[in-house]
């Protein structure tokens, strides 16, 4: 009864068209966010080949993609640069670019166009900027909204979309701007550059003392050449800060614009949910547009009415040899047409060992004790049967086992739903493999955009 | 078995499920573990679900015969402050750095800082020892930063090597690195027979290796019993629709005859999951680290699932 609740509150749930979206050319930004490992990118290159076969022209733009996934869009070199994609299908000249972010090419691209060639060599060298642009928590995130920024500015494409960091929370992604922000507009950072700055003014006095009694302690903690390091990178950043600050703002204004949509990518797991919510109610918080949810790796059934436990019971008659008693009991099934001989290969089929289940003229007392108990029934029935009865209890036990999945996804889901029930789904039917080819992509953009599942 | 027990692995992998079962496991027959996490995700404490842990080490369950399980959510900037006020004795002046940001630029901002904070403080734990002059713990497992970031975030010494060249956090790094190259630790890699996990898991192992930490094991994830093999499938999607559908209805299942097809169709997609299950089994092979496996636990993986994991996790030799 409550599995028929659960059912009814999913679909009261909107649902999410991602056709409508991808066609509205006032969608200028897709961005994909959520959890690690729960498909974000394979989502981004899914929508963007969706798009692109739909006449939009497209550049998505991944963050260290799976190999595999990068080579499936025939994206290999790490040159930070939107390269075509090949076999884009299509006639209303849609086109795909993609490309991968280098978040230390970006950073070294913003020093080297906003700084002199001696400053910029400057800072290059210095090795506090190059721990910072390969490794500062953070610097992937606020590249990334760079990158982006840069490629709207751009205006060769009418749709990016974007998959988000893998951080170590979904949140990272949307503080990146002000966390760099922040630092650069820090009292420390000012403090360290206190003594050109504001060395001689009395006011300041008590600022210096604490500033000497700190970079005394850091000095010491970090080792004198660090903080040295750290102020000559600040000094010779210091007329970039002001740029850095400003594009971090239009972007994040930008991802607030009405072009903008933004996805929450998760699986019906419960953290990639929970993360959900979170990102959902962030979202919401940061007055970011959200379009919806997608549900990847969905597990679906064509035989839902049949629950879990009717199936695993029946799989236990067929094993026990047991027939139920539907008006004429065993007598009746001995005259049904399911005690016919059937001809067949199953035998080597059926998973279980050949040597049981070829009809051969073995002993009984070679067999294991499942064998033995159909024994009683078989020597009624021809031994094709009893190798039919294995492979349907093996379906029967299948069905069950796949029915438990969906339940334990309901009830994720409903979770899910009770806090954000205004939050439109697209479900994702799940794939037995993994995606290697522009086709693959294709295909899980048809599963996107497919509508409901059945569910039970 | 090592002392530190890293579990690290792609994300959805079920990384922090496994850290767990783990120390469970080896805290069964009376020992005592500590489960350490350093994201600041609180998966630690969702899994077990008790409320957010703090940063105080904190018993949040009780092993097979005995033993305890404790949990520490490892906190950048109070390992900082702890730090300073160990070797400094700042008092006060440790909030007046706080204020300033220092503490958060320390933490946040210079790469490779935070992390020799976080595997100071778990190597700390691994060191540790009571009065009477056992060790505080039997094993400390840490829930780790995934695959692609493992060895960087474990690498401590490299990351800050170039940043600190002297001075007690150089000084920390150097201490830290002495245990992590050591055999007193174990870096597991956590896995699911899918391609892209097991893809990174290969490339984990191999980053691992050059930067000389110690593999532990490949631990394989969620495997699902394998009911049906391809050729059955073949072979049941041949003639033998109507034999089924009569076999359905011999055991009471009503509609034979519809469920013949969507059965088959769960069949096909069961047995192509084998197949391909098979074929990455045969890349980890290639990888040459012995692996332990772990059901998949149908219902999720909950308190119940937790302890099931870590008998299963017995039986494969931990603890032993």
């Amino acid at each position: 009864m409550t599995e028929k609740a659960a059912a009814g509150g999913l679909d009261s749930v909107p649902l999410l068209e991602l056709d409508p979206l991808i066609d509205d050319r006032g969608t200028r930004i897709i961005v994909c966010c959520g959890a690690g490992g729960v498909g974000k990118t394979t989502t981004a290159a899914a929508l963007g080949v969706r798009a692109a076969e739909r006449g939009r022209r497209v550049v998505v733009l991944t963050i260290d993609p799976a190999r595999r996934l990068a080579q499936s869009m025939g994206i290999d070199s790490l040159d930070n640069t939107p390269r075509k994609v090949d076999g884009i299908k299509g006639s209303d000249g849609g086109e795909l670019h993609a490309m991968m972010l280098d978040m230390k090419r970006t950073f070294d691209e913003i020093v080297e166009a906003h700084a002199d060639p001696e400053r910029a060599q400057a800072i290059l060298r210095n090795p506090f900027y190059q721990s910072l642009s390969a490794g500062f928590a953070g610097t992937q995130e606020y590249m990334a909204m760079e990158k982006l920024g840069q490629l709207r500015a751009r205006d060769e494409w009418d749709l990016i979309v974007v998959d988000t960091p893998p951080s170590r929370s979904a949140l990272d992604f949307l503080d990146a701007p002000k966390r760099l922000g922040s630092f650069l507009d820090g009292t420390f950072i000012k403090l360290l550059m206190a003594p050109a700055k504001v060395g001689g003014r009395a006011g300041m006095k008590f600022l210096n003392v604490g500033m000497s009694m700190m970079t005394g302690t850091l000095g010491k903690l970090l080792g004198g050449q660090f903080l040295k390091d750290v102020q000559t990178f600040v000094a010779a950043m210091d007329t970039m800060f002001g740029g850095f600050r400003t594009r971090a703002d239009a972007t994040y204004k930008l991802l607030q614009a009405p072009g903008t949509a933004f996805l929450v990518v998760a699986t019906p797991e419960r953290d990639a949910l929970r993360e959900a919510a979170y990102f959902v109610e962030r979202l919401a918080a940061e007055e970011m547009p959200l379009a919806g949810l997608v549900l990847n790796r969905v597990h679906g059934s064509g035989a839902v009415r049949l629950s879990a436990e009717r199936a695993r019971a029946a799989a236990e008659n067929l094993d026990e040899g047991r027939i139920v008693d539907q008006g004429g009991g065993k007598a009746e099934l001995r005259g049904s047409p399911a005690t016919k001989p059937e001809p067949s290969d199953l035998a080597t089929a059926a998973a279980i060992p050949p040597t049981e289940a070829a009809p051969t003229a073995e002993p009984a007392a070679q067999h294991d004790d499942a064998v033995a108990d159909t024994r009683t029934d078989s020597e009624q029935h021809p031994d094709m049967d009893v190798d039919v009865r294995m492979l349907t209890a093996g379906l029967l036990r299948l069905h069950a086992e796949r029915m438990r999945v969906l339940a334990r996804e309901q009830r994720t889901r409903d979770r899910f739903t009770a806090l954000h029930p205004e939050v439109a789904v697209a479900e994702v039917a799940a794939l037995p493999g993994d995606v290697h080819d522009l086709a693959g992509l294709r295909a899980i953009g048809d599963r996107l955009t497919a509508g409901r599942m059945p569910s039970p | 078995m090592s002392r530190l027990q890293v579990v690290s692995g792609k994300g959805g992998t079920g990384k922090t499920t496994v850290a767990a079962a783990l120390a469970l496991a080896l805290a069964t027959e009376g020992k005592r573990t500590l489960l350490v996490e350093v994201e600041g995700r609180q998966g630690i404490a969702q899994l077990f679900e008790t409320e957010a842990l703090p940063y105080e080490e904190r018993k949040i369950a009780v092993a097979p015969g005995g033993g305890e399980v404790y949990a520490l959510a490892i906190d950048a900037e109070r390992a900082l402050l702890d730090y300073l006020q160990m070797f400094y004795k700042l008092g006060s002046a440790g909030r007046a750095l706080k204020k300033l940001g220092a503490i958060d630029f320390a933490t946040t901002i210079a790469p490779g800082v935070r992390d020799v904070l976080l595997t100071g403080k778990a190597c700390e734990a691994v060191r540790r020892r009571e009065k009477h002059g056992g060790h505080t713990y039997d094993h400390v497992v840490m829930d780790a930063p995934p695959t692609g970031r493992i060895t960087r975030f474990l690498n401590v010494n490299d990351e800050v090597a170039g940043l600190a060249r002297i001075g007690p956090i150089h000084n920390q790094a150097q201490a830290v690195m002495r245990v992590l190259k050591s055999p007193e630790t174990a870096v597991h890699l956590v896995t699911l027979l899918e391609e892209m996990p097991v893809q990174e898991t290969a490339d984990g192992v191999a980053e691992l290796r050059d930067a000389e930490l110690p593999v532990g094991r490949v631990v394989v994830n969620m495997v699902r019993p394998h009911v049906l093999d391809g050729a059955a499938v073949r072979a049941a999607s041949g003639d033998h629709r109507d034999a089924i559908a009569r076999t359905l209805a011999s055991v009471g299942v009503a509609g034979g005859t519809r469920l013949v097809e969507p059965l088959l169709d769960e069949a096909v997609e069961h047995a192509r999951r084998v197949e391909l299950e098979r074929e990455q089994r045969a890349v980890l092979d290639g990888i040459g680290v012995p692996a332990y496996e772990l059901p998949f636990l149908g219902d999720g993986a909950d308190i119940a699932g937790l302890y099931r994991l870590a008998k299963e996790l017995r039986k494969q030799g931990v603890g032993a």
